[in-house]
């Protein structure tokens, strides 16, 4: 076991470099100006040749790369050109807003999700069944950013029981569960979980008529178990694959929505990466995504390691 | 009467009571705080380190709220242009026998929030932190948003304790103008933050850097509010400088907000559900339900130029002065105006007539198809063989008010007087950067126009780079290479007239030549609409692209 996992680790190491490599490059390949967020258009050449020294975009990419990651391997992502704040900062602070809005989103996502997917199931073929399917659908299909401006609109213009906007009265660094800011969330975490709401209730859904068509049910009905009881076994059954889904849907939203965190200003990595592209804040851009990938790589060693640990036969293929 | 004295003695309690819960009221009233929340458009913060960055508008909510510059724009007309008044500076003059030396005496008795005085030191330090790379408190940073503002400030040197010499690197009288853009920071204040560095930072340039991070996050400067509260990329607090040295600006308000919300749906949200008190450009569509819901959209010409640029390198169809006249005549500005929801203003050149550097220009910029079709039959083209046209434009960007409906909408304007119009659409930041490389440059794409929206506050941002062969790409924005020695006489009198009056003569002589020339379509200025719940007072909105809110009051 432990030299698996030390296989995947060093597996990990290439790819990780290789998903720095990639981000240096989209970055720096993109056309425009590295200072143009410090820098008018009529600034002239010559504090333009300045900046670009003082700043290192005179250095050749080579040079360039190897001083960043050198410098990301010791926990500093550089500063971004546009606020003069340390990247590795402003990155994990909206990883916080982010996990936390994910989270809230992907729990309301399962518990709906599941709720949903268990009625349609076990109700099949009904009018409820069809109910809750077109839900589900709806949830998959609407565009999310759409909802989340219909939301506000109902919500905070019309009925003005919501917040539009924002991470609490004080900003997120001011955050507490209490209703004053828990009602921040409110909007922006709806908005999320509509599309988990749909897979996982739709996944629920298939699970349910499986398992509901198999023998053991049979079995416990012969037996006379009660209705209760049967659908006990049932969600027992389906729980773990519901889990799972639930797991893959948490891991899409912790990358953050761009479109969702802009709707409603809300600080999490997507907003922080819509900024950073509009800015052109090239550290600021490259810090983001390099922690974001991270992020995945180190989510898919985790669930690499944790599959063997269940299923042994996963690690001798 | 045994029932009556209890009711008596009832009714005076209930009445006691009464009158004391009113007390109450009427004190927590008057003792309620006084908050403006302001909704901007930046998606960040703008720099609170004392030179913003975010363009004019974080001059506008960072650097004139919290900072003061030697010199101030006048914003507290509606109905006449802004022009400059004394701020940290009391008066100015050039020095006579050596043009490129100016003596400027400042106001005494001012102090920066953090209590330490604003002197002679206290500049010379401020423009170090631009321009003397030897300085410790050198900032790259803030070097970009400040010099380009001052191209020709070169020094500075304190002669007593309240006057101080700036020394330009060539004689220019547009100094004063252009000294609105360096706003004075404490030293002191930085000096503490330096000090507060850990000792294990050892390197001289990274204690410097951790010093002004940490000023900006607590800022010090001289302007009507103080910076009491900040959360990156969230929220800005500013109360007010109770001690500020101007009573006509010392603010009534106790505390604004800034929120930075850059989708314009959000704004609208956020306004019409009582979360904020103001918003920036509010999205065109929404202006009617803001309305209606009893907010107000205040809006004026800014001296901001939403243009085509025209090139004149070889081949291009503009190098026809009567092709230009014509696409300057076949603009129907009202209906474009009516498409923007009237948020709009009808230019007749770069500055408005109004202005002083008008100059009474020849050729009247106006809409009228006939003497445009006339001039493009007299040019040899006809609605069977229009003139084709390249023109580069950006889907969105800073300034750039609704770049695809505006330009399609000048596009099917021309069609009707022979013009074949062709869009080659650039993401914002790239059409900025390649606007720098000129229309000779590949980046061109073969283009004969560019759509870069402008602002137009001091000469040289004005005309002076649009005109001046000094400033052909890649030097400035001289984007077309449009100029001539005729023109360059007249910019080298204006920056050697060193009175107002006499500089603002030669100003208008510029200003008619390059209208009479046309290197430019001239399309909008932008009126910087903002709407604001009825309860904030005071409000005027000038013809600026700043607006001052220290006299403004909320109910």
């Amino acid at each position: 076991m432990f030299l698996y996992l030390l296989r995947r680790v060093i597996y990990t190491l290439p790819i990780m470099l290789g998903v720095a490599f990639l981000c240096f490059l989209l970055v720096h390949i993109s056309p425009g100006d590295p200072l143009v967020s410090i820098l008018p258009p009529d600034a002239s050449i010559e504090l333009q040749r300045q900046l670009m020294t003082l700043y290192g975009f005179d250095r050749s990419y080579f040079e360039q790369f190897v001083s960043w990651i050198w410098r990301a391997l010791q926990g500093d992502l550089g500063t971004s050109i546009a606020t003069g704040r340390p990247v590795a900062d402003e990155v994990f602070r909206a990883v916080g807003n982010t996990l936390m809005l994910a989270g809230v989103a992907t729990l309301i996502g399962f518990f709906f999700g599941s709720l949903f997917g268990f009625v349609a199931g076990y109700f099949r073929d009904s009018w409820v069944d069809r109910a809750a399917s077109a839900l589900s659908v709806l949830g998959v299909s609407v565009p999310h950013y759409w909802l989340g401006m219909v939301l506000v609109i109902i919500f905070s213009s019309w009925l003005m029981i919501l917040p539009a906007t924002g991470a609490g009265p004080g900003g997120s660094g001011a955050w507490v569960w209490d209703w004053a800011h828990v009602q921040y969330l409110i909007l922006p975490a709806v908005t999320m979980s509509v599309i988990p709401m749909g897979i996982i209730a739709r996944t629920v859904r298939a699970l349910v008529a499986d398992i509901l068509a198999q023998e053991f049910v049979v079995g416990l009905k012969a037996k006379g178990m009660t209705d209760v009881g049967i659908f006990l076994h049932v969600v027992k059954n389906a729980a773990p694959t519901a889990l799972a889904v639930m797991g893959l849907q948490l891991g899409y939203l912790l990358g953050g929505s761009i479109l969702i965190e802009t709707v409603f200003s809300w600080p999490g990595t997507g907003f922080l990466l819509n900024s950073a592209i509009f800015q052109r804040d090239l550290p600021l851009l490259q810090g983001t995504i390099l922690v974001l990938a991270m992020f995945f790589v180190l989510l898919n060693l985790l669930v690499d390691v944790l599959q063997t640990t269940l299923d042994p036969r996963i690690q001798r293929s | 009467m045994t029932n009556t004295l209890p009711r008596k003695a009832l009714l005076s309690s209930l009445l006691g009571a009464a009158t004391l819960a009113l007390a109450v009221a009427s004190t927590s009233t008057f003792a309620q705080e006084k908050v403006l929340r302001i909704g901007m458009t930046a998606a960040d913060i703008p720099r609170t380190l004392g030179q913003p960055d975010q363009g004019f508008e974080g001059n506008r909510f960072t650097g004139i709220p919290m900072y003061d510059a030697l010199t101030h724009w006048d914003l507290s007309k509606y109905d006449e242009a802004s022009v400059l008044l004394p701020g940290l500076a009391t008066e100015w003059a050039v020095d006579a026998s050596d043009t490129t030396k100016w003596v400027f005496k400042l106001r005494e008795g001012v102090k920066f929030h953090d209590g330490s005085d604003f002197n002679a030191d206290a500049v010379v330090w401020n423009v170090q932190k631009v321009l003397d790379q030897a300085a410790k408190h050198f900032d790259a940073s803030q070097v970009g948003v400040t010099a380009s503002r001052m191209p020709t400030l070169h020094s500075a040197r304190a002669i007593d304790a309240y006057t101080v010499e700036l020394t330009t690197s060539e004689p220019d009288a547009f100094l004063p103008l252009n000294l609105t853009n360096l706003f004075m920071a404490s030293p002191a204040h930085w000096e503490a933050k330096l000090a507060a560095v850990p000792a294990s930072v050892t390197d001289p340039a990274e204690r410097s850097a951790q010093a002004w991070r940490a000023f900006a996050a607590d800022a010090s400067g001289t302007g009507p509010f103080k910076m009491s509260a900040f959360s990156p990329r969230e929220r800005l607090e500013m109360v007010r400088n109770e001690a500020y040295w101007d009573p006509a600006r010392t603010p009534k308000l106790d505390r604004v907000v800034m929120i930075p919300l850059p989708e314009a749906n959000a704004r609208t949200a956020a306004l019409l559900s009582g979360q904020v008190d103001w918003i920036e450009a509010p999205s065109p569509d929404a202006m009617d339900q803001i309305r209606s819901r009893g907010f107000t959209i205040y809006s004026n010409p800014q001296p901001h130029v939403w243009p085509w640029q025209l090139s004149f390198a070889e081949g291009s169809p503009w190098l026809d002065k009567r092709v230009r006249h014509a696409a300057n005549l076949c603009v129907n500005r009202e209906e474009l105006k009516q498409l923007l929801g009237g948020m709009m203003g009808i230019p007749k050149g770069t500055v408005t007539p109004d202005h002083p550097w008008w100059g009474n220009p020849s050729f009247d910029i106006r809409y009228d198809p006939d003497a445009a079709k006339a001039l493009m039959t007299e040019a040899g083209f006809s609605a069977s063989s229009p003139v084709k046209v390249k023109v580069q434009i950006s889907a969105s960007g800073s300034g750039q008010m609704q770049p695809l409906p505006m330009n399609e909408y000048v596009q099917e304007s021309l069609r009707e007087c022979f013009f074949d119009i062709e869009f080659d659409v650039l993401e914002w930041n790239t059409l900025f950067t390649n606007w720098r490389r000129g229309a000779k440059d590949p980046t061109a794409n073969g283009a004969h126009a560019i759509n870069v929206s402008f602002a137009a506050m001091d000469p040289f941002f004005a005309m002076v780079r649009f005109s001046s062969t000094g400033a052909f790409p890649p030097v400035s924005n001289n984007w077309g290479f449009f100029g001539n020695d005729e023109i360059d006489a007249i910019i080298a009198d204006a920056r050697t007239s060193f009175d107002d009056t006499e500089r603002d003569a030669a100003l208008a002589r510029l200003h008619a030549r390059i209208v009479d020339e046309a290197p430019f379509v001239w399309i909008a200025h932008d009126v910087g609409p903002r709407a604001m719940s009825p309860k904030v007072k005071n409000v005027v909105q000038p013809k600026s692209w700043f607006i001052d809110i220290a006299p403004m009051d909320i109910e």
